[in-house]
Order: structure tokens, then sequence, then C-alpha cells
């Protein structure tokens, strides 16, 4: 019988075959911790009575959530990270680089097959490149670190195949919005994602990680994408014969298998405030824009920023729209000045921040107060995720971000 | 079997973590001072009136979200004896295991259940109701090890031989 993907790389971490529903301990290839969760990563760890991390080489620390600080009391969770690097001979410490989720693979920490786990639900963002990577809690994440270990469940595999060409303004985020719609918020929970078919073989690397991203709105443990050429040249390797394997087989047993037509997608928002309220663009109807958020792990790569510039080029974004636009890591933020695209979004009268989770997680610039709309291109809708619990949060994918920016009311880029 | 009865409070579907703990109260030193405002976002006055041995009956789907484990933490702390939902998301479940927060799932009291109104919940057996049973299902070997232990600490630190 043949395996799916996250059956293969759970089997070559433990060393031998695995099936859904088996509790197994799996050693980790990296854990990453971020900034707002050190302070209890670090007093757990010494609470559990442990002196030194498994293995220096494969922590990964990154100060983003609080960085730079909003708020004084910020300041505290930085120092703790760096004290910790320090004590532990942790060199992979990174205190301005980026968002934590778009570091991991682009600062070349994670490979296909690898198993890693984070302190950030998100983490499922590193399936883009058919590593098995999922959210844990600060408990578990500081037991990680004394052992290198952690039980996991095998879980069972929905397979979601899209085959077609996209419509001209649809991206990767209206594709996985829409396929979280369709599951609802639980609907993956426990389970795996698993992307197939031309239309995801055509993507680059970075519109997958959109789609890891959010596999964890709809509660997947993760989301995983076969490697291929373009995976091994993003990460800089060739793919091995155990990273080149990593494919759901003919024969594999999946739970489910839901299948879509590229051609079918069109843009959509999720609407306030639940990630599953999935909406049509088309049937929004006419509301008012205060402000735009082009950024986040889930958008906030070079390939989105040039999305939106194509849209803003030459022109100037509504009067009373604030449009905010934070590129998700330095590397992304440097590319998009020396191409041109930050000046173009600047010329339209976008606000540029530095690299950070920023507005994503309510912390720092932008937040917003009742009443008030905001078109977003990060993961989560919830109440008072950006402001007061009386905002109302569309997520769009850049393009619709973009266009909604440039009317002043929510749109998508085809008007 | 451990037996306890609380008095309930209903909450519906999708409760997410931003929702039992909002990110701006993350930074605080102590779950202690986060107490005040959890499920601020939905019922800004709830925390206030949670009283230690009251139990929360929820929809499906309980702590999704985001992956912050002061969400199960401020839960206990406020005395909250156990969470009942149709269904958890994995990271809350796996949280609230570690930190000794009992979750119980069942389908269909959330649906019958009165908020203010008093339950009593025999661990990995039943709950009752207004004159019926809930039936529960017990949980893997695996967690009730770690649950025994005291939480994950308790057991990492047996493990390294602070305890017995």
């Amino acid at each position: 019988m043949g395996h799916t993907m996250i059956e293969k790389i759970i089997a070559h971490n433990v060393g031998r075959e695995v099936k859904p529903g088996d509790i197994v301990t799996v050693n980790s290839d990296y854990v990453m911790l971020d900034d707002i969760m050190m302070p209890f990563i670090v007093s757990k760890f010494k609470e559990m009575g442990f002196k030194k991390v498994w293995d220096p080489g494969k922590v990964v620390i990154i100060c983003d959530h609080l960085v730079p600080a909003s708020q004084v009391d910020d300041t505290r969770a930085y120092h703790i990270s760096c004290d910790f690097a320090e004590e532990q001979g942790i060199g992979n410490l990174h205190r301005s680089d980026g968002i934590c989720h778009q570091l991991m693979t682009e600062a070349g920490y994670v490979k296909p097959g690898h198993v890693v786990f984070g302190t950030d639900s998100h983490t499922t963002t590193y399936g883009c490149v058919g590593a098995f990577s999922t959210g844990i809690g600060y408990t578990e994440m500081a037991g990680i670190l004394g052992t290198g270990q952690l039980w996991v469940r095998v879980p069972s595999t929905i397979k979601v195949n899209i085959t077609g060409k996209l419509p001209e303004n649809v991206m990767s985020k209206d594709i996985i919005l829409r396929i979280i719609g369709d599951l609802t918020a639980a609907g993956a929970t426990y389970k795996a994602l698993e992307f197939t078919g031309d239309t995801v073989e055509n993507m680059s690397v970075a519109s997958r990680m959109t789609m890891t991203n959010m596999a964890i709105e709809a509660g997947a443990k993760c989301g995983l994408f076969a490697p291929d050429a373009k995976t091994a040249e993003y990460c800089g390797i060739e793919l091995d014969e155990f990273q080149a394997s990593l494919k759901g087989d003919e024969d594999a047993v999946y739970e489910a298998v839901m299948n879509y037509k590229a051609e079918d997608f069109v843009p959509v928002m999720a609407v306030p405030s639940n990630v599953d309220h999935v909406v049509p663009i088309s049937e929004l109807g006419d509301v008012n824009v205060d402000q735009v958020f082009l950024g986040s792990c889930t958008n906030g790569r070079l390939e989105d920023l040039m999305a939106a510039a194509e849209i803003l080029k030459g022109k100037k974004i509504a009067p009373y729209v604030k449009m905010i636009v934070t590129p998700a890591s330095r590397k992304v933020y440097k590319e998009a000045l020396a191409n041109g695209t930050l000046e173009i979004l600047s010329a339209a009268g976008a606000i540029i921040t530095h690299p950070s989770c920023g507005l994503c997680c309510g912390r720092t610039g932008g937040i917003l107060t009742d009443g008030e709309v905001v078109v977003a291109t990060n993961n989560r809708n919830f109440l008072g995720r950006m402001g007061t619990s009386k905002v109302n949060i569309y997520l769009a994918s850049p393009k619709s971000a973009a266009a909604s920016a440039l009317a002043g009311k929510i749109c998508s880029a085809e008007i | 079997m451990e037996k306890f009865t609380g008095r309930v409070w209903v909450m519906g579907d999708d409760i997410d973590t931003d929702i039992i703990m909002p990110t701006e109260y993350l930074v605080f030193k102590t779950i202690g001072e986060m107490k005040p405002y959890a499920f601020s976002p939905l019922r800004p006055e709830l925390a206030a009136q949670i009283q230690p041995g009251d139990i929360i009956v929820a929809g499906k789907n309980f702590g999704c979200g985001s992956s912050r484990e002061q969400a199960p933490e401020v839960v206990k702390a406020l005395g909250i004896k156990c969470v009942i939902a149709k269904s958890f998301a994995r990271i809350f479940f796996r949280n609230a295991i570690n930190n000794g927060l009992l979750l119980i799932e069942n389908a269909d009291l959330a649906d019958d259940m009165k908020e203010g109104d008093e339950i009593t919940v025999t661990v990995n057996e039943k709950i009752e109701y207004n004159g019926k049973d809930y039936p529960i299902v017990s949980l893997p070997d695996n967690l009730v090890e770690i649950i025994d232990a005291g939480g994950l600490v308790k057991a990492m630190r047996k493990r390294n031989g602070l305890e017995d």
C-alpha cells in the first residue's frame, strides 16, 4: 500500500513505517521560537530542570512580534531572547530581520522532509518546501529544547487537487480562502492537507507559502506541497533520493479528495469575523475602506508587493485610505527597494514600514477603532485582531487589496 | 472516578485564542495579570463573573487560531473546572492537557445547555444535565500519562530527577 506525503516524512524521521492514528515520537530538525513566547519558554525550560538545549544549532530564535517595540514592556521579551541565545550558544538569532515564517525557509534553515515545530500557529508555512511543520505551545517547546523530541499523532490526509489555468486576477490567496470556506475553520482539524495538480505545480514557492501558511485556518496540522525543481532552487539544494520521493503515492489512502478547476476560482474575501466566512468580492456590495494592509507572513513577499505595485503604478490611492505596506523580511524589503517596487507604492500614497509582524497581530503601526474597515492580506480577521473588537477586517489577496486602496472601497482588481 | 458539579457559561462555535486572550495582553509577565482580560473581545464582563469551579460549555472548534498557551493557562487560572465542547482545535487541546486543564468532547450538550444552569461531570464517564446523561469518550493512554504526572513540566522534572 502506498503512502501520503506526511506518512513518508514521519516514517523517515522515526525509521519505520507509520499509518494514520499511530502515536510516535519524532526528532526535531529545527525549532522556531518567537519573541513574544520567549519569556514563558525560558521559564518553563528552567522549571523543568534543563540546563542546556539539546542542540543549539537546531534552535532558531526570531524577534518579530515585538520589534521594534510599541510598548516599553515589549523590550523585556527581546532581552530575554537575546540573553537566552547567548547563554545557550544559539547562533541562529534574528533580532530584526523579518517575520519568523518568512525567515525559516528564506534564511536557509528548513529543507524538504524536515520535521519542524514552532511556537506560532502559522508554523504550517514550511510545508511550502515539503517539510512537516506545525505550531505548539511554550511548554511543549520547553520540553523539545531539553530533549529534541515531541510526540505526534500521524494525521490522515485530505488531498486538494487543482488543475488548469487561474484567471488573471486570482492569486493563491483566493484559492486558499475558498478552500478554507469549503472546509470550514475546523474541517481539517488533526489532518494534513496535501496540495496537488498542475495549477500548484506552476505556482512559485512564494505563492505556495500563502497556502500552507493558512492551512491552520482550516484547523490542519500541516499543509504540504511536493518538493520539485522550484523548491530545490529556492532552498539552494539538489533534492536527494528521499526528498525527491516526497509526494503522495498513487495508491495512498486519503481521507478525502477535493477537486477544483482553476478556471472556477474568483477573487474572494473572508468577511468579518471568521476566516471561513468567504464571499466572492462581486457579491460584497458597496463597502468603504479606511485602511489597507499589505504584508504579513501570508502575503508580504516580493511577488505580493510587485502584484500590488502593478495595479498602483502611476496612480494615487483614495485620499481617505491609509495603505500600510510591511515587507515580510529585510531581504524582501531590499529587493523591493532595488527593483523600484517600494518607490511605486510610496508614490501611490502607501506608508512603507519596517519588516515585522506589525499590524497583523494588532501591536504596531496602524491599529483601528470601532466601525472602521480594513482590507488586509494577512491570515486572521478575528475579533480584536487589529484594534478594537468592532473593527471590520476583510482578508484579501494583494491584488484585491491594492485595487480596494485605489477605489477607496472593496473591489477586486478587474474593476 | 472524580465527580464534580458546576455552574455553566455557554459559548458558540470557533471561540478563538485571540478572544480567549488578546495579543495586546500577552506581554504581561504573569497569567494572573492577564486574567481580567480573558474573553474580553467577545464578553468583556465575563472574566469578573467567572467563579472557581465554573464550567464552560461551547460549540465546535474551541480554541482555534493562535498557538498561544496563555489561552488555556488563563482559563485554568480563572478557576474553570473543565471546558466541554463539540470539538477542540488541535494546538489548544495539547496546550490544555500539558497544563492540566480538563477538556471534554461532547457533540450534544452545547445545543441543550442553558447558561447559568448546573451540570455534574463524572470524569471519563458521563455528564448529567436536566435529568439526561451525556456520554464522555475517554482519553488516549499517552495523554493520561501526562495528566497523571501533573502536566508536562512535572513530567520533565521527573525525567530530570527533580521529582519522584
